[in-house]
């Protein structure tokens, strides 16, 4: 590999300059939700307890364990053990594709209860109301958006350490995808106790 | 890739963080569920910042990392801090 120019460092230092705009963007949003939560404290503390507190509570652990079994990878595959590699990359993309599965089941109980965007129940409830269902359905959706892509940058990693491309001495990509992993449960840290256990 | 060391974390500390981050998850709903005070409020968002302080330190390796990501990343959350701070300030003084 001595001929191949390559910078991990750069290449590190590219993923954390994206991860950046990803706090930025969220950031916004949460500034967005204290404004509002700051406006209407009485609906988003009545409209909060709406939200299931044990699913939210298993998709923090699941997440957070995710996030675990993917940074055990980089560990595995330093240690060239390449099927245990896989075997974690494989868990942590289970794991996503079940949060996902929960996150279906807890939106399809609130669209039974005609809470969604645009409802008529909805905007009958009043502009806090409002408020806290959209910014719950636009930044749970949102991070459930990131966590699709992170499964499919996860798969390519799964491939790319399959086919050998990713190695015991070249393993930045998979450390990068494990980044953006991370930061995916990072906004789960605050989007969980903001929206189910603290409004 | 010669001159540059890479730390091996262990899989028992990934491990170990992980039970500290499940147990903190619990005790901000068990906090939280007891009595909803603004004490609870705070407390809450106290642990999502250690929480993440974990997961940045530890799982995104930035305790073992260069030091300029650790110098951006707390460039970046000073940066956001002071803008929710300024933003509060807007709305509590108005």
């Amino acid at each position: 590999m001595s001929n191949v120019h390559r910078d991990d460092i750069g290449s590190k230092l590219g993923m954390w300059l994206f991860i950046f705009t990803e706090i930025l963007l969220f950031g916004g949003l949460f500034i967005t939700y204290a404004v509002y939560r700051y406006l209407h404290p009485e609906a988003f503390h009545l409209a909060s307890q709406e939200l299931d507190v044990p699913i939210g509570t298993i998709n923090t652990i699941i997440l957070l364990i995710s996030s675990a079994t993917i940074a055990m990878s980089i560990t595995a595959i330093q240690q060239k053990k390449k099927k245990l590699t896989l075997w974690l990359i494989a868990s942590t993309i289970v794991l996503a594709a079940i949060f996902l599965i929960n996150k279906y089941f807890e939106w399809g109980a609130k669209f039974e209860h005609g809470i969604f965007p645009g409802s008529e129940y909805l905007d009958s409830l009043g502009y806090g109301d409002v408020l806290f269902f959209g910014l719950y359905f636009f930044m749970t959706g949102l991070h459930a958006f990131h966590i699709i892509i992170g499964m499919a940058v996860l798969g390519f990693m799964f491939y790319y350490v399959k086919i050998d491309r990713l190695t015991f001495d070249n393993f930045q990509l998979l450390e990068n995808g494990g980044l953006y992993w991370h930061l995916v449960d990072l906004i789960w840290i605050f989007l969980f106790p903001l929206f189910y256990l603290i409004a | 890739m010669a001159e540059e060391k890479h730390h091996i974390t262990s899989y028992k500390t990934y491990l170990l963080v992980l039970v500290a981050l499940i147990i903190f998850t619990l005790l901000s709903v068990t906090i939280t569920q007891i009595e909803l005070s603004r004490w609870a409020t705070v407390a809450a968002l106290l642990i999502a910042g250690i929480k993440s302080t974990f997961v940045l330190l530890v799982f995104m390796h930035l305790k073992f990392d260069l030091r300029i990501f650790r110098v951006m990343v707390g460039l970046i959350i000073s940066l956001l801090v002071v803008v929710i701070f300024i933003t509060m300030l807007d709305f509590l003084f108005r």
